[in-house]
């Protein structure tokens, strides 16, 4: 027995119905403040543009250095993965799993994912592994970390400009675009899409 | 106050996935398969084991050196408060602040915060709850931050290899703080929220 009419707040456990909201309202619960849900902007077409956006933009973010340095006529470059790797030297491997998963993996899988969906859900279908594909990104979504790099790059400029010259590379201002993109994507609320798309006859999952 | 009801009491349950609500009893959610459980299970021990293994490693990685530097044959290590201290010395004093917030009062407020939700969700304290509901959802928003330092260690490492010249390497605090980042997230994660709210509808 389902109850798609209502919804749970998941801080508090208070029980409401469900009720249409106007442009930019937010439902609260009336016990615990929590948001219940919010009225969604964008629609499917917007949604799929910003992640092929984000996806191009995650390329250029990994692939393009983010600080170049010089010294004595001798000058250095670094991007993401050759930070991460530069991490993972000797003792450090373990924090730079963490940093690869945090900063690498995880956004890459939220736009991937999120892609999958949402071409399928244009046509107003569940895409194949859609339950699969919803319940990952519900669950990676507090490790992806793209904003706390973008700060770190920032960190890591004042800190080096005392003895070197120090300029940013296309890299930040990609891992800027990225950050505001993938905050407007993936961080928001995906799971009304298990609303706004029907079930096909087919169960998805065994048992 | 509020009059709604609890889940608990009309026999529901909310998908911590996809959000259905359905009638308590089944395994798994019906719409997306995930595992339904009117609480988090374990939630209070488990929250309390990852918080105090995050405690201990909380030591070294501030006691440790988090990175190794060496420019023009001058090599030295450097722990995380003494990396502020060298922001704060050189006038940068908002970078300081920055790394302070990120690196030492994030961890330390989560800690307390959290010690306080366990023991008072433990004994289904009526004592400001809203207040600790709050406190919960902003220790889940601002955790993560603390991941800043290791992100910085990182890209100083990367860019300063220039052999002869200077060199910079990672160091044991880097990793040990780290995971006192994952772990006091996976403590917050491991808490159910809803527990503040248990007695709450008499
Ligand atoms: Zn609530």
């Amino acid at each position: 027995m389902t109850h798609p009419g209502l919804v749970i707040c998941e801080y508090c456990d208070s029980v409401y119905r469900r009720s249409a909201l106007g442009d930019d309202e937010i439902a609260r619960c009336g016990r615990c403040r929590a948001v219940l849900y919010r009225a969604s902007r964008l629609d499917l077409d917007h949604l799929l543009a910003l992640t092929l956006a984000a996806a191009i933009v995650f390329v250029i973010a990994n692939v393009a250095p983010v600080i170049r340095i010089a010294v004595s006529g001798m000058h250095n470059e670094a991007n993401l993965l050759q930070s991460i790797a530069a991490l993972s030297h000797g003792s450090g491997l373990v924090v730079g799993l963490v940093a690869a998963a945090t900063l690498f993996v995880v956004p890459l899988l939220q736009i991937v994912l999120l892609g999958w969906v949402l071409v399928f859900a244009r046509a107003r279908r569940r895409a194949p592994g859609f339950a699969f594909a919803m319940r990952w990104l519900h669950r990676i979504r507090p490790w992806s970390m793209t904003e706390v790099f973008l700060l770190g790059v920032l960190v890591a400029i004042v800190k080096l400009s005392g003895m070197l010259s120090v300029i940013a590379g296309p890299g930040t201002y990609a891992t800027l675009i990225l950050t505001g993109l993938i905050t407007l994507i993936a961080k928001r609320d995906v799971r009304t899409l298990w609303d706004r798309l029907p079930a096909d006859e087919t169960v998805e999952f065994g048992e | 106050m509020t009059s709604a009801p609890r889940a608990a009491q009309l026999g529901l349950v909310g998908c911590h996935t996809c959000g259905l609500v359905s009638a308590v009893g089944q395994a798994q959610c019906p719409r997306c398969g995930a595992r339904l459980h009117p609480r988090k299970p374990d939630s209070l021990a488990r929250s309390w084991a990852f918080l105090v293994a995050a405690l201990i490693l909380y030591i070294p990685s501030n006691v440790l050196p988090v990175m190794y530097t060496s420019m023009l044959g001058r090599g030295e290590t450097s722990t995380i408060v003494h990396g502020v201290v060298e922001f704060w010395k050189s006038g940068a004093w908002d970078i300081a602040l920055l790394i302070f917030i990120a690196s030492v009062a994030v961890p330390s407020t989560k800690f307390l915060v959290l010690a306080t939700l366990l023991v008072s969700a433990r004994r289904q304290s009526s004592w400001a709850r809203l207040q600790r509901a709050r406190l919960y959802r902003f220790i889940e928003l601002i955790g993560y931050w603390s991941m800043l330092d290791v992100v910085v260690v990182a890209l100083v490492c990367a860019l300063v290899q220039f052999h002869l010249l200077g060199t910079a390497e990672p160091r044991a605090g880097i990793v040990f703080f780290g995971l006192v980042v994952v772990l006091t997230m996976f403590a917050a994660m491991s808490f159910d929220p809803r527990l503040i709210w248990d007695g709450d509808e008499e």
